[in-house]
């Protein structure tokens, strides 16, 4: 994999190029030149680095073989009726993981709505707004949030969310939009706290550290001169974010919150804790017990006795990691359009 | 609220129906009653932000201090019943996974963060850096499902702390690469070159004048791996299984705090579910310390 | 806290309210464990069967007469034998996982062996044995012919090791967990079949004239993961109800047509606790432990039982002279005017044929301590003691563990 060919093209890959002082993503070529073979030592140093980094790749790789390997069998029985089926009987060996689907989307979408606004109106708070004293302690307490492990989430969801919203949140959105046609068809049903709501809440609550650290750098990262000529024209502070520092930052932005998104689908313990643990989630209300793809697996990957039941959840976990790339890759994408130049500028923010 | 600081003082002396923007004081004053209720909202959800955590931190620590004493930290789990106990194996059982996590995937991450940084360039690079990304995202679950299917049902045949350590690996792995690299890059290139020209072999350059410069920041993307990979749980119940005892050796199952957490929180016993809070409280005040310690360690500096 | 464990022990008394257990058991325990190891092993035979009617306990029932008595076998672990495993790791039923957690507990101070027992459920529990990712398994559903021919390591011996009941236990705040709501099998299918809908329903009523039933939701709880519990609660179902039979069917984890799920016996009961109005099923210690509501159940004779050992010693006293030679057996819905239906025997699953020495002999040496001395801490916990037929089985089964073609078991 990590071979000297590799090494070689790139060294003169690198030498093609003028070294550029200025541009930070262009450090200079440190070989040793020409066709002379590198120092032995520089070889190995080179090549265990590049071996370092191949073995991410061979991870990923491996991962990937392994899941579609061992999804084989039930790949092969369901199909595409795997993801459209939303029978899931492990009695009569037919499995179909619509409702983890569902469940994944629809917690995760009322996570983003949720955490969305708030995340990024806190970071507009911090970047835009607070006072430079107050800014450090709330960058700080928000990004002690995103240090918070799942465990804590879920513990906390468990005992302490859940009796709230079971007897207070729910009710109360009930009788407020349980009348009105369509959005109330969201609210129907016994208030039980453990429901796709619940889970809802608790991954909103997980991802506004993540939406909210990425937006504050991609805010902080719209040039200046922007703001300045809003104000300059007699604009108030809001109508220069509005018209000027928000569009600038849009697509980074919306690649912040797929990027809360991403970890909202991949969520386990914290969801598995709340969510209730039910196969038949495909309701339309929001009052349901159901599961998550990642909950569905924590709960029955070590359960799954009989083959086929096995492949089926090895399955779950595959089309998981598939959309959890494919929402990765999006996001990516956008935010890389503000910190292009300099991919890993926004590195540290996006753990 | 300071936004009105930016409306300019000559506003109202426009004359109405002047050819400013500022048409008319009744829509001024609208647009900064917009401005102003825009700052409040703004405010509050960063208020709200931080009052989530502050509500989630109080509990762990109203919850959670009455069940630390020192037998806490030393004992292991009793059966329900019996008085006292603590997770003094999961304590134990959690550094030591971490360990080997990090004797995996410290050298791994150092290592592709040096290659991205000082060699990375071309395809292989950016397949690198994106795969990167793609595993720091990928759900940790999914994780536990590629170790147990890899480790535990082959390689090494059953449970074992080992395999619990390596799927610890692969999530610490991502985080390291990239901080590594991003840290290495605020090495001022002077530096290598002033090395260089003594004739001083790179891979010398790199390990003794880069990497000690770029020391604090590397140390902070490993001690924000070691963070997250403490507080996973998923992987592990896939993995180290748990155990009830201090275990020591990596072919056996291994207790870990997260899943103590998990085990004490799902019992019905509001004994148990004290020392979840007390485990909880534990694994926070670790994490916490870690993060502060980050932080004052980088202070002055932008982690990227 | 203080206050909260006498409570315990009160409800715990309660339960065998028939036999001083702990205190005759444990003389009779210290006076066998003193004997010699050899003397204990012969007294498998004539001698120590004639101990039951001489037990101390003349209006008892069946399980507190056996409980009254020591086991003959017990005693002959009575510490650590040179080149054992000193680890052990086991997987699976949450059922019994409150029993084996004291065990093991007791077995570490007597032999230093540490068996690691995580209770992730039967499901898990018989994957787990397939698959040779754990030295035992544990479940309260057999394997199935079909499982047992696709494990790793050949054949699998069930070990019966305790006997429990599957209650129906619920939280109505409106009804004290003292008034025992009373279901007929008809009822509870309808219930979880998501038929009855309402506490205040008219078939409800109709068994539990003079209480006080709301008119609320019903919110069933079942086990979101792999469980025995579920299979003898589902087996029961299915064998009382035609159209669960028809529409869901039995197995360790099955297609529940309605309600929550919670992750083990323990998810379970927390379920139940945490909302007002549900209704789902655990082992008996789950309920009692926490002071919920728990169901009279009509038997097959047409009465209403308490689930206790007594019902359950019950139930399982029919089928101890019929069981199949493998010892997989069901006994739900058991004849007998005070067998509780909603019985089922846990079992720990070992290989036949194991290749490490040093871990067939300490599984082979816990397995006898536990279903022999071991048994003296059902009780306590609520689970009923193996009738003594069964344990002889089951030693056979111990003996039969080989390592390179040899008996593994020491015999002390």
């Amino acid at each position: 994999m990590a071979s000297p060919p590799s090494r070689t093209s790139s060294a003169q890959t690198a030498r093609s190029a003028p070294y550029n002082h200025d541009n930070p993503s262009d450090p200079p070529d440190f070989g040793t030149g020409g066709t002379v073979s590198l120092r032995w030592g520089d070889f190995l140093f080179q090549t265990s680095s590049v071996a370092a980094a191949a073995s991410i790749l061979v991870v990923l790789a491996a991962l990937f073989v392994l899941l579609v390997v061992d999804s084989r069998e039930s790949l092969v029985r369901y199909g595409i009726a795997f993801a459209t089926s939303s029978v899931w009987d492990n009695v009569k060996e037919q499995f179909g993981a619509l409702p983890y689907i569902y469940g994944t989307l629809v917690t995760s979408a009322v996570a983003l709505v949720l955490a969305g606004p708030i995340a990024v109106g806190a970071a507009l708070y911090v970047a835009e707004y607070a006072p430079a004293w107050i800014r450090t302690p709330v960058s700080f307490t928000i990004e002690l949030l995103a240090a918070i492990p799942s465990i804590i989430y879920g513990l906390w969801g468990f005992f302490v969310l859940t009796p709230v919203m079971r007897t207070t949140v729910e009710p109360a959105l009930q009788r407020i939009f349980g009348p009105i046609p369509v959005v109330g068809i969201l609210f129907q049903g016994a208030p039980i706290g453990k429901d796709l709501l619940t889970g809802g809440v608790i991954l909103a609550i997980m991802i506004v550290p993540t939406i909210m650290a990425i937006s504050r750098e991609v805010i902080l990262a719209v040039p200046p001169a922007q703001r300045e000529g809003m104000l300059a024209l007699g604009a108030t502070r809001w109508e220069s974010l509005r018209h000027a520092v928000l569009p600038y930052a849009r697509a980074g932005i919306a690649g912040a919150a797929i990027l809360g998104l991403a970890r909202a689908l991949g969520e386990t313990m914290a969801v598995t804790m709340v969510i209730g643990n039910s196969s038949r989630a495909i309701t339309g209300s929001l009052f349901t017990p159901g599961y998550t793809m990642a909950s569905a697996i924590a709960n029955q990957f070590t359960e799954a006795d009989t083959a086929i039941y096995f492949s089926a959840i090895v399955e779950v976990a595959l089309v998981l990691l598939l959309v959890s790339i494919a929402v990765n890759i999006v996001a990516r994408l956008l935010v890389w359009q503000i910190g292009r130049g300099d991919p890993a500028a926004l590195g540290g923010v996006l753990v | 609220m300071s936004s009105d600081t930016y409306a300019p003082p000559l506003a109202p002396a426009y004359p109405p129906g002047g050819r400013s923007i500022f048409e008319a004081d009744a829509r001024y004053q609208v647009r900064r009653g917009v401005a102003r209720l825009m700052a409040v909202l703004v405010g509050l959800a960063a208020l709200g932000a931080v009052a989530v955590l502050w509500i989630i931190l109080g509990y762990v620590i109203w919850r959670g201090l009455p069940a630390i004493n020192w037998p806490f930290f030393t004992q292991r789990p009793l059966p329900y019943g019996e008085p006292g106990g603590g997770v003094g194996p999961a304590i134990a059982g959690s550094l030591v996974l971490l360990g080997v996590a990090s004797t995996i995937g410290v050298p791994i991450g150092l290592g592709a963060g040096i290659y991205l940084s000082e060699f990375g360039r071309g395809r292989f690079a950016d397949a690198v850096r994106f795969c990167g990304d793609l595993v720091a995202g990928l759900p940790s679950i999914v994780v536990g499902v590629f170790i147990w299917a890899l480790l535990v049902r082959h390689v090494i045949g059953h449970f074992s702390g080992l395999a619990g350590a390596a799927a610890l690996a692969i999530i610490m792995v991502p985080i390291i690469v990239r901080t590594v690299e991003a840290m290495l890059r605020l090495v001022p290139h002077t530096l290598r070159e002033a090395a260089l020209a003594l004739g001083v072999p790179q891979w010398r350059v790199v390990l003794s004048v880069v990497l000690p410069s770029a020391r604090a920041g590397i140390i902070t993307g490993v001690v924000l791996a070691l963070a997250r990979a403490g507080g996973e749980t998923a992987p592990l119940l896939l993995t180290t299984l748990g155990n009830m005892f201090f275990n020591w050796n990596l072919s056996q199952p291994t207790a870990a705090l997260p899943i103590q957490i998990y085990n004490y929180a799902v019992a019905p016993y509001d004994d148990w579910h004290t020392k979840a809070w007390g485990a909880s409280l534990v694994l926070i005040a670790v994490i916490g310390i870690l993060s502060v310690l980050t932080r004052l360690a980088t202070r002055g500096k932008k982690l990227a | 806290m203080e206050e909260q464990k006498k409570e315990q022990e009160v409800s715990l008394k309660h339960l065998d309210s028939n036999g001083r257990f702990a205190g005759t058991r444990r003389r009779w325990f210290g006076v066998i464990g003193g004997a010699a190891g050899a003397a204990a092993l012969a007294a498998c035979g004539a001698d120590q069967t004639a101990t039951p009617r001489t037990a101390p306990a003349p209006t008892s029932g069946a399980a507190s007469t056996q409980a009254a008595a020591a086991i003959p076998g017990s005693g002959s672990i009575a510490g650590p034998y040179p080149g054992e495993a000193k680890q052990l790791t086991g997987a699976g039923a949450t059922f019994p996982a409150a029993l084996y957690s004291k065990w093991f507990t007791e077995y570490h101070r007597l032999t230093g062996v540490q068996v690691n027992y995580q209770s992730i459920g039967s499901g898990g529990g018989i994957k787990s044995i397939s698959d040779k990712t754990v030295d035992f398994g544990a479940t309260d559903g057999p394997m199935t012919n079909e499982q047992l021919s696709a494990t790793k390591g050949g054949d699998i011996f069930h070990i019966p090791t305790a006997l429990g009941a599957v209650v129906a236990t619920y939280n109505i705040p409106e009804v004290p967990a003292s008034t025992k709501l009373r279901l007929s099998p008809e009822t509870l299918a309808a219930i979880f079949l998501g038929e009855i809908t309402k506490w205040s329903d008219p078939k409800l009523k109709a068994d539990n004239s003079g209480v006080n039933l709301p008119d609320k939701d019903i919110v069933v709880v079942h086990r979101s993961d792999g469980s025995g519990t579920t299979y003898i609660f589902t087996d029961y179902l299915s064998s009382v109800s035609p159209t669960w039979k028809e529409k869901v069917g039995f197995a360790t984890s099955v297609n529940w047509p309605k309600g929550l799920g919670g992750k083990g016996n323990e998810g379970v009961a927390g379920e139940v606790k945490q909302n007002p109005y549900s209704i789902g099923y655990v082992e008996l210690i789950y309920a009692l432990q926490n002071k919920l509501g728990v169901a009279q159940i009509k038997n097959k004779d047409g009465q209403f039982v308490d689930p206790n050992l007594e019902t359950v010693t019950e139930a399982a006293a029919g089928v101890a002279s019929t069981i199949a030679p493998d010892l997989r057996a069901s006994i739900v819905n058991a004849a007998g005017p005070e067998s509780y239906p909603i019985s089922g025997f846990t079992w720990i699953l070992a290989y036949k044929n194991m290749a490490e020495e040093p871990k067939a002999i300490a599984l082979s040496r816990m397995l006898w301590w536990a279903t022999h001395d071991g048994q003296k801490f059902n009780g306590d916990l609520g689970y009923a003691p193996l009738p003594l037929e069964i344990i002889k089985r089951g030693e056979e089964k111990i003996k039969g563990i080989l390592v390179n073609g040899k008996p593994a078991f020491p015999n002390k």
